[in-house]
C-alpha cells in the first residue's frame, strides 16, 4: 500500500503501479548514443565540470512525464545539457545549433 | 557517531516540499525505526555535492529495517538493509 507522502516523482522503491508491471531484467546491447553519452560524462567528471551528484539532480529535475518516457542515458544527456546550460559551459543558442545540425 | 546495534529512527523530513534538493534517504523510511549494522566510511554530503555546494564530510551507515513494517508485506524476519546518511538518522 502506497504511503500517502509527499515523495518526489523519481523516488519510486515500493510504489504500487511499478509493482503490477513486470521488470525487464533482460541485458539491453548499448547503443552508440549510450556509449557517446557515457563517455561524455566521463570527460566532464574527469575535467571537473560537473559531478555524479549533479548528474543524478539534473535527471531528478525531469518532469515527471518525460521522466518516464525517456530512457536512461536520454535522462543523461537531458541533465548534461541543462547542468552544462546552469554553468554556462554551453549557450541555449549554441545547443540550438548543433542540434539543427543532427 | 552511531555504534552497531545502536537503536535509531529516520528522520520524517520531506525537504523535497520546501524546494530543489537531492536526497538519498528513500520516501518509504522516513520516520522508519531501524539498528545500525556498521558504519561505511565518510562522504562530502551528496546532498551539497548535488549542487556545486561545499560539502561537509557525513558519516554514512548500513541500517537494518524489519520489512513487513515498511511494506506491510512478507514474512516475520524479512528485513531491508538501506545506506543512510547520519545527518538522517535520531537515537532512539
Amino acid at each position: 500500500m502506497d504511503k500517502d507522502v509527499p515523495r518526489a516523482h523519481h523516488d519510486l522503491g515500493g510504489v504500487s503501479k511499478f509493482l503490477c508491471e513486470p521488470v525487464d531484467v533482460e541485458p539491453h546491447a548499448l547503443t552508440d548514443f549510450d556509449k557517446e553519452v557515457d563517455a561524455l560524462r566521463a570527460v566532464l567528471g574527469m575535467k571537473r565540470v560537473m559531478t555524479v551528484d549533479e548528474l543524478r539532480r539534473g535527471i531528478e529535475a525531469i518532469p515527471e512525464a518525460e521522466y518516464h518516457r525517456l530512457s536512461y542515458y536520454r535522462r543523461w544527456i537531458r541533465s548534461i545539457a541543462d547542468n552544462l546550460l546552469v554553468k554556462g559551459v554551453i549557450t541555449e543558442a549554441e545547443l540550438r545549433a548543433a542540434l539543427d545540425r543532427v | 557517531m552511531f555504534a552497531p546495534g545502536a537503536s535509531v529512527r529516520v528522520k520524517d523530513d520531506w525537504p523535497e516540499t520546501r524546494g530543489p534538493v537531492h536526497i538519498r534517504t528513500p520516501h518509504y523510511l522516513r520516520g522508519m525505526p531501524g539498528t545500525v549494522v556498521r558504519q561505511l566510511g565518510a562522504y562530502p554530503n551528496p546532498e551539497d555535492l548535488a549542487f556545486a555546494r561545499p560539502a561537509a564530510t557525513r558519516a554514512l551507515y548500513h541500517v537494518r529495517f524489519d520489512q513487513p513494517a515498511v511494506w506491510q508485506e512478507g514474512r516475520a524476519g524479512d528485513e531491508l538493509l538501506v545506506e543512510i546518511y547520519e545527518h538522517w538518522l535520531v537515537a532512539q
